[in-house]
Formats: structure tokens, sequence, C-alpha cells
């Protein structure tokens, strides 16, 4: 085809000596020093289901920033209003992303507007009604805000979970956004699924809340709770039944400080009982809030909040300066270590859900390997004694080019840097008995010129020529199908359609390429009569 | 050696009609079957919900197992036994977190068997709207992969080639999907991989015998279509009866050895190869000819 057959030979051979290049790494674990310097030294990268490990697709819960966003601005808005003396009566939010406000009097109701417009850009004023003299305005979040808190909802949950991850001390994690509010995690090797699960779910959203003593909380807990006050609850171990129990508090709506002010937190081990606690560490200004918060409120009672659970809520003995608190609560010292490291990692700005998880336990995955490796050789061997056995020499040339392509994929596959999956594993399985096919079309081929009378040297020509186009054209179809399962594919289904792809051309390379080296080595110069095929 | 004569002399054409039929009533078999079933048996890739697949270091019986999972609320798992000590449990979609799912079985079943005596090996958990998104993307992936080829085919051959390359496949995917209905199979992600490289096999396949009849067309340019697609047909069958065999041999051992997750992909293949090297022989060809019979080939009348 190309040039000589010196040329040929050594393109064939520079291609077969890069591919096992690539492939040394994977077949030793020891490589010598030279080579981990200069030459290529990553393994073919296995896929989750064949290591083992967990992934994941988390959905951002992006529309509840918003309300999050909106909950602080009508509290904001409730100060800036009494601040003004402007009149009103029940700012609350009503719908999940709108807030409602009733104004006695047209008069109040100008001021009102006067001062969103001069404070709040962010809000815009859906409808507006008079009833009775009343009027009643709805108000939202315009779009262009809303978008934003979206986009950075996501953003920032990425980086916290990075964050997290990294604490957590998993290798080659891959943490990437997918689609629009979607994150797709995956941690191979993990040994603890669940409490990797805990660590990426959790919110993390710590607050310090005042307790109100000034209501009683028997009458909130029958459903009158106080204006702008909320019910939590602390869920405590009973020592004797060993059964959990929840404890109901009455706290003021307000968060005085939240997981924002925070600079570090560390696992302490506390020196009387010996169980763990968390050491909270604000930063300066957070430091300077909790003086004041602390100062302004001796004897009252200050709620430590996490994720809307409440979990100690001691009294205030003094002002507390330094800038240091501490979470105590039941902990074993993982669950410590785990909630310094979210804390540190810092809040995630809306709540996360799982929509996907798979997770391969590490044995599984070597059995899986094992099976692979078996399924492999059985198959491999019966292809080759099948050619043997059905063209003599010539299916001996034919299995030479097997096993290059073969070393070939593996070759690609390192170097390409492509995942292999356990469909993978069955995709080579399969390019063992697919790529037997390009000869057996050119062997076919080159019987039936045999048969017409032609000498061996041009029957082979002719079967190499005319079996080319139909080669192409049928490993061409084929490989449109695999790019399409590429495209569409997820997960072990892309690690299958790599390996396809690569295995079609690598066996095109082999088929007609290396096996006509062959032929034409023997061929060359010589006055044969016959061939075994 | 030959396992396949030379010359033979098979008449495809004529049996066309009779593997029409006989295609056809299999596909409505399959497609009753379907109707028969209430639909296809969804996985939970699709159907969305929560497999688990644990080994046990000792004896156990699903009866067990069913008490430990009625014990967290999820009395409506289906339990199935998956090889020597090993169990699946398929739980359909609820509306448990699936936060603490893993975690809230992991700690009834260290209850029921005690520490260590349990391992939880696969857990695969798709919400229903992530179930939605890969349904979608697999028809995509098999809608796309054959407009993709009807337009490779057509741009090398002709187009009522294309067609008939296309109408064996859609054939193809009908036999094995109705064959995996009427056993009752497991339908996931997985079995449409092996769906899409059945239809990227049997297209290969049907290429190299289109291939022939376009050779034997030009060669032979006073002979009609029929006995140009029956001269073909048998000139290639060696090789199409020899390709098969490889492909086989390897879906056989795949079947055999591949292991308990691979076990369904590899019957998949199984099955489709062998719809793919029936369509090209019975299928593909013969449309070509009834294409045309209702509109004679531009290439013939150039003469």
């Amino acid at each position: 085809m190309f040039g000589s057959l010196k040329v040929r030979s050594i393109f064939a051979l520079v291609v077969i000596l890069v591919a096992v290049f690539y492939l040394v790494p994977t077949m030793t674990s020891e490589l010598p020093e030279f080579w981990e310097k200069k030459l290529p030294k990553d393994k073919i990268h296995l896929g989750l289901d064949l290591q083992g490990g967990m992934h994941l697709v988390l959905e951002v819960e992006a529309d509840k920033a918003i309300e999050a966003t909106l909950e602080r601005t009508s509290v904001d808005l409730k100060e800036a209003l009494m601040d003004k003396r402007i009149r009103f009566r029940r700012l609350e939010r009503t719908a999940n992303q709108t807030l409602s406000v009733e104004l006695p009097d047209s008069a109040s109701r100008m001021a009102f507007e006067k001062s969103l417009r001069e404070s709040y850009p962010d809000l815009e004023i859906l409808s507006a009604e008079t009833v009775e003299g009343v009027e009643r305005v709805s108000l939202g979040m315009n779009e262009k805000r809303k978008e934003e808190i979206r986009k950075l909802a996501i953003e920032q949950s990425l980086e916290t979970i990075r964050n997290r991850v990294d604490q957590f001390g998993i290798t080659e994690p891959e943490i990437v956004p997918q689609g629009k509010d979607r994150i797709l995690i995956q941690l191979p090797g993990i040994k603890d699924p669940a409490r990797a699960k805990s660590l990426i779910g959790k919110t993390a959203l710590l607050e310090f809340k005042l307790v109100d003593e000034e209501h009683s909380l028997e009458e909130a807990l029958r459903g009158s709770v106080p204006e702008g006050d909320i019910i939590a609850y602390e869920r405590k171990i009973d020592p004797m039944s060993g059964k959990s129990v929840e404890v109901p508090y009455l706290l003021k709506g307000k968060a005085m400080l939240t997981g924002d002010a925070l600079e570090n937190a560390q696992v302490k081990i506390s020196d009387r009982f010996g169980e763990p606690h968390v050491a909270l560490k604000f930063n300066a200004r957070g430091a300077a809030d909790f003086e004041r918060i602390t100062g302004e409120n001796v004897k009252k009672r200050l709620a430590i909040v996490l994720d809307g659970i409440v979990h100690s809520a001691p009294v205030i003995q003094e002002k507390i300066s330094g800038g240091q608190a501490q979470i105590t609560g039941s902990f074993t010292m993982d669950e410590a270590r785990d909630l310094a490291i979210v804390l540190r990692a810092g809040a995630l700005p809306a709540p996360v859900k799982i929509l996907e998880e798979r997770t391969v336990g590490p044995s599984l995955g070597k059995d899986s390997i094992d099976m692979g490796i078996w399924s492999s050789v059985i198959a491999g061997i019966l292809v080759i004694a099948f050619m043997i056995f059905y063209y003599r020499l010539s299916g001996i040339v034919a299995d030479i080019a097997l096993v290059l392509n073969l070393i070939l994929l593996m070759g690609a596959m390192a170097a390409f840097k492509a995942t292999l999956t356990l469909p993978g594993i069955a995709g080579i399985v399969l390019t063992i008995g697919m790529a037997v096919d390009a000869n057996v079309l050119i062997f076919e081929r080159t019987r039936e010129e045999l048969r017409t009378g032609k000498t061996p040297r041009a029957a082979i020509d002719a079967g190499y020529n005319k079996a080319f186009l139909t080669i192409l054209d049928s490993n061409v179809t084929t490989l449109v199908a695999a790019l399409f399962l590429f495209g569409f594919g997820t997960g072990p289904i892309k690690g299958f359609a790599v390996t396809l792809t690569i295995g079609i051309i690598v066996s095109m390379f082999t088929a007609i390429v290396v096996t006509r080296i062959i032929f034409d080595y023997f061929i060359w110069n010589r006055k044969i009569s016959s061939i075994s095929i | 050696m030959e396992i396949i004569k030379s010359e033979t002399h098979f008449n495809f054409v004529a049996m066309m009609k009779m593997a029409a039929i006989a295609s056809l009533v299999y596909i409505l078999i399959g497609i009753g079957s379907i109707f028969w079933h209430g639909g296809l048996n969804f996985g939970i890739d699709f159907a969305g919900g929560t497999l688990i697949q644990i080994r046990f270091s000792g004896e156990t019986s699903v009866e067990k197992l069913r008490q430990v999972f009625k014990s967290i609320g999820l009395e409506n798992s289906i339990i199935q036994e998956f090889g020597p000590h090993e169990m699946v449990v398929r739980i359909p979609v609820t509306n448990v977190d699936l936060k603490g799912l893993s975690g809230q079985v992991e700690n009834a079943l260290q209850g029921a068997y005690g520490q260590g005596a349990t391992e939880i090996r696969r857990l695969e958990s798709v919400g229903p709207k992530v179930g939605r998104d890969l349904t979608r993307k697999a028809l995509l992936a098999i809608i796309f992969s054959w407009i993709g080829i009807l337009v490779y085919v057509g741009f090398r051959f002709e187009f009522r080639y294309a067609l008939g390359g296309i109408i064996a496949l859609i054939h193809d995917v009908l036999v094995t999907i109705g064959t995996l209905s009427l056993l009752n199979k497991e339908f996931d992600l997985n079995i449409v991989a092996a769906m899409l490289t059945i239809i990227g096999y049997s297209i290969n396949d049907t290429i190299v015998i289109f291939d022939r009849i376009r050779e034997n067309t030009r060669k032979n340019m006073k002979m009609p279509l029929m006995d140009v697609i029956n001269l073909s047909v048998n000139q290639t069958l060696s090789r199409t009866i020899l390709t098969s065999f490889t492909v086989l041999i390897v879906l056989v051992v795949l079947f055999f050895f591949g292991g308990s997750v691979i076990h369904d992909f590899a019957f998949t293949l199984l099955v489709g190869c062998l719809a793919g090297v029936y369509s090209t022989v019975f299928i593909a060809s013969p449309i070509v000819l009834a294409f045309e019979r209702i509109r004679p080939s531009r290439m013939k009348g150039k003469k």
C-alpha cells in the first residue's frame, strides 16, 4: 500500500514498540528508575466499577438559596421599616419566592415604595391591591438577581464540596459540574461510603440563635408561635432507655452569627470525660460580634443550631472575648472529625439532593477484573485455535495479528488515558472475536482468487485489494455506531465505546498492514507454488 | 480446510417471503409479550430505584433477608439470589432520602447477621429525574446511530441499500427486545450498550454483502438483480458464517465466565448477533430487491 516492504515494516514496528512502551507500567509494579523519570508511567486507568468506589450525582437545590436570601432580606427589611417609622403589618414570606406586606394607608405605601427603590434594588413589586383601605403588596426578587444567586450557589457548592473531599483525604477525586444544576462526584477506592455521603451532603449551616424566654414554649408548641420565632429541636439519647428523644426549644428567628464568621474548627477532647467536641475559632469580625452579642445577652441562653437542629443551648454567664466557642454533644470521634471538616470547609449555600449513586465495593471490582482476564484468555485461546485449524499457516498469521491487536489496544488505552470499565472489558473480549473478521474477509477472498487459477502471489494481492474497501466500509459503519455510544453514553458505557472504537481502528491496522507485511516477507523474491490457507 | 463448500447455490431470495413472515410473527409475539407483561421490565437505570448486592459469609435465606428489609420499612423490595452466598435486593423508588439509605441498610444487616458477616458489594441508586434523563439519552443514542448509518451507507452505496440496512437493524433491535421481554429479562443501561453493539456489528455484516452485490452488479450488467443477490450472498456465505462463529465463541465464553454483572449483557449480544446474521442474509438484501421492483435503479439504467 504505502512504499516498500522495508518502510512498512519499520512503521509497524515503531507503532508496536510505542504501544509496548505505554503498556509496561501496567504490566509491572516496579519500574526501573530511568523509566520513572523519562518514559510513560501511567497505568491503564480503571473505572469505579473495577477498582471500587463511589459515583454520585448531586442536585443543588438552588431555589432554596433564593428562598434563604429572601428570608434574610425580609428580616432586614423589617428592621429598616421600623427604623424609618413606616407603619406596616404582617411582613412575611408567603409562597416560596414571594414576600407579602400589608400597609395601613397610601401614605405609608408611598414611603414604603420609596425606601424599596432606594435600598432594595433586588426586590420588585409583583402585585398590589387595596382591600378595605389596606394596601396589600407582594414582592419578589428580580430574575437577574435570582439567576445570579443560582449560579453562585452552584459554584460555591462545587468549591465547598471540593474542600470537604480534599480534607477527608481521598486520592484522585473527580468533582465536576454537570448540566445546569448538578455536580458529578467520583471517589475511587472509598472505604466508608455512608460517611463520605453524609460529609458531602451535609449543608452544615451553623447558626447562633437566642432562646426566646419571654414567651411560653408550651403555647408555641400548641400552635401560636410568636411573630419572628421558630421552634427547633435538640436530639438526645436517653442514657436509661437508649432511645433518642427530641427536646423542643423556642428560638428567635434571627441568626445572631453564622458559620461564615468561623476561622477554624478543630476536634478537641474534653478533659473531664474524654469526650470529643468541636472547638470553634471566630475570625476577627466574628470574634467582635460574638463579644458584643454575649455582652448584651448575659444570663440569656444562646442556642447553637446546625442545619436546623439544636446542638446545645448554654446560658451566657458573662461577656465572652477572644472569639472561642465549642460545640458539644455525644459525638463519636469520626462524627466530631467530620463536623470539624464541614465547618472548616464552610456551609453549602443550598441543600443538595442525591440524584444518583453507584457504589462498588473493592472485592466486586477485583472479581470483575479476574473474570475479565479469564474470559479474555479462554476466548483468545479458542479463537486462535480455530483460526489455525481452519486456515493453517495463514491462520497463524491472523493470530499474530490478533495478539498484536490486543497489545495495541491496551497500549492505546494507556496512552490516551482512557478509562477501562467492566463493559469495556466485554468490549475487549468482543474485539477478540471481531478482530479476526478482517482477516477472514481477506483469506476467503484469496481462496476465491486461487480457485480462479491465479498464482499465490497474485491471489494474495487480489485478496487484499478487493477486501480492503469492504473492510473499510463495514468498519466505518461500526465506528458510526460506536461514536453515538460515546456521545450519549454515561459512565461505564462510555468506557465500552472507547474500547470498541480503539479496537476497530487497531484491528484494521493489524489485519491489513501487519498481516500483509508477513505475507509479503515470505513471498518476497520466492517462487512458491502454493500457500497454506 | 473448508466447512462451507466453495460453490453453494442456495436460493436465498426464494426463501425471503417465508423469512419475512417468520420475522414478523416473532416480532409480533415479542411486542405482544411486552403488552402481556405490562411494559418492559425496566431496571433501576430507567425506572429509578435502588439495587443492593449483598454477600453473606454464611448461609441465609431470601425469607430472612426480607424480614430485615421489612424492619426498616422496605417491605416492597424484590429479593433474588445472585450466585452463591449473594443476594440482590431491588428497592423501587421511595421517598426515603438517598443520603441515609445505605447506612440504614448496613445497620439493619449488622443487627440481623452480626458484625462483618455481610458485605455490601454494590449499591446503585437512581432518582426518577436521572432515570428519565438516561432513558432519553438511550433512545437518542439508538435513533441517531440509525440516522448516522443511514447517511453513511446512503453516501457510500445507494439510498435503497441504506434503507435495507436500516430495516435489518430495526429488525435486530425488535427481535432482541422481544426476546428479552419474552424471558422477562431486566432492561438497563448495559442492555442499551449491547443493543448499540448489535447495531454496529449487524451493519458490519450487511455491508460486506452489499459490497459484494455492488461489485457483482458492475461485473454482470445483464444479470437480474435477484440473481446477483443470490450469487453475492452465496459467495460471502462462508465469511458470514466464520465471523459469526468466532464472535459467538467469544460471546458464549463471556456468557459463562464473564461474571454475574456481565451475564445479561452477554446474553443480549448473543441474541442480537444471531438476529444480525439472520437479518443480513434474509432481510437486508431482499429489501433492496423489493425497492428495485418498485423503482429500478439509475445505475442499471445507464448501462
